[in-house]
């Protein structure tokens, strides 16, 4: 075949293997996805973050305001730290609450954020006061298996 | 009855030392072919035809088997997720598997039979009608002129095809789920989106199929360098070159998998 010929298919092969990649990066993966240019972040303490993981959503209202960059184990307190980052285009009022949620019955958990009142808004580096772990299914039933027992007692004593 | 037992043994160790030696003499084989790839980077023209020949030809192939497992895999996905009320997870569902595992790895395989064979069956015949020896007799090395430009055009070509792959099945899961079903679009590329990782997913799938490349092309080189030169030879050659980077494949994507997603 002419040297031409392979060339240009060639070429053709190339560039379409790299735009297959570039849609694989940036239609399928998060590349260029949220990624805002200017960011704060803020801190939020857990008693139990559940399955939260690095990279969850930080929503405020069901819109996505930020990701969570970080997770770690904070020793004195023993809480859970998240350090969430936030878009610098959205401010919260400093008495902003936290609460750890689970887009719909089995999804992925994510981080509500619930605007409070106060004047001042959050800055760098601020720590949310209010905040609100992730649901224990086992705590749950746990709950509902005590208070069913007490009341089956409260019959039994009122019989 | 002693006889017999020192007959099995004797063709066990036989067995065993060949299989040895062949590894061994593959493995320098390797190592030659790279280091001979001097002569191969200094003439991309060469390199440029078996990209031609290893990546172009299997276009075909690639897209359109791609488009239908993608299709497949929305069908599939959409018939499961369904009972659990979270159809919107098909694009998690075929983004995921396609560009970590069904990408790289059925690409491999079809790779392996469409360019595999035919790179085994090339130099095999080369050797069974004396070119590699005419070469020798030329004072050009046949490493240098015809193993080492297979191989960088072969290795080139792999992931590239990877990627196509997986892009034409998430096109055809597109296809199935969205156009055809009617899943929310929305929600199949968002979710899609938030769950595919660009280094995690996207990346390790593109290492895979870099390995994947690297181990088909020269399994397909050295059987055909080590064919008998007999149209017999050849033949067999062939089909050891499908069968043993086939397995070599799947061995390989489990051990990647392993080390790549032990976190996940």
């Amino acid at each position: 075949m002419e040297r031409t010929t392979i060339d240009l298919w060639v070429g053709i092969f190339v560039a379409a293997g790299i735009a297959a990649l570039l849609f694989l990066a940036m239609k399928v993966g998060n590349f260029g996805g949220f990624q805002a240019a200017s960011t704060y972040s803020v801190q939020a303490s857990f008693d139990n973050i559940g399955g939260l993981k690095a990279r969850a959503p930080v929503k405020s209202a069901g819109v996505v305001v930020g990701r969570v960059s970080e997770i770690r184990f904070d020793n004195e307190r023993f809480q859970a730290v998240a350090v969430l980052t936030l878009d610098q285009s959205f401010a919260f009022p400093k008495d902003t609450s936290a609460s750890i949620m689970t887009s719909g019955l089995l999804g992925e958990q994510y981080i509500a954020l619930d605007a409070g009142a106060e004047e001042t808004m959050l800055a760098e580096g601020d720590a949310l006061k209010i905040t609100q772990g992730a649901v224990v299914l086992e705590n749950l039933i746990g709950q509902f298996l005590y208070s069913k027992s007490e009341e089956e007692a409260a019959a039994l004593d009122g019989q | 009855m002693f006889d017999a037992i020192t007959r099995t043994l004797r063709r066990l160790g036989s067995r065993t030392v060949n299989t040895l030696w062949r590894m061994g003499v593959a493995t320098r084989f390797f190592g030659l072919t790279l280091l001979h790839s001097g002569t191969a980077f200094r003439r991309p023209q060469l390199i440029l035809k078996e990209i031609f020949s290893t990546g172009v030809l299997s276009l075909i192939i690639i897209v359109v088997s791609g488009l239908f497992v993608g299709m497949v895999l929305g069908l599939q996905g959409y018939q499961t997720l369904q009972t659990y009320g979270s159809e919107e997870a098909l694009g998690i569902l075929v983004a995921l598997s396609l560009v970590r595992e069904l990408g790289p790895v059925v690409a491999a395989l079809l790779f392996a039979s469409r360019a595999g064979s035919a790179i085994t069956a090339e130099i095999g015949l080369m050797k069974a009608t004396e070119q590699l020896a005419a070469m020798e007799m030329m004072a050009v090395d046949p490493v240098a002129r015809v193993v080492a430009p297979k191989f960088w055009g072969a290795v080139i070509s792999m992931p590239l095809l990877a990627a196509m792959f997986s892009a034409m099945g998430i096109f055809g899961g597109y296809l199935v789920g969205v156009v055809l079903i009617g899943v929310d679009e929305g929600s199949f590329w968002s979710q899609m989106q938030a769950a595919v990782d660009v280094r995690e997913d996207v990346m390790n799938g593109v290492i895979k199929s870099v390995v994947f490349g690297v181990a088909v092309t020269i399994i397909a080189l050295f059987e055909g360098y080590d064919a008998p030169p007999t149209a017999e030879g050849v033949s067999r050659a062939t089909t050891r070159t499908v069968v043993t980077s086939s397995l070599a494949i799947l061995a390989l994507d489990f051990v990647l998998t392993a080390i790549m997603f032990r976190g996940v």
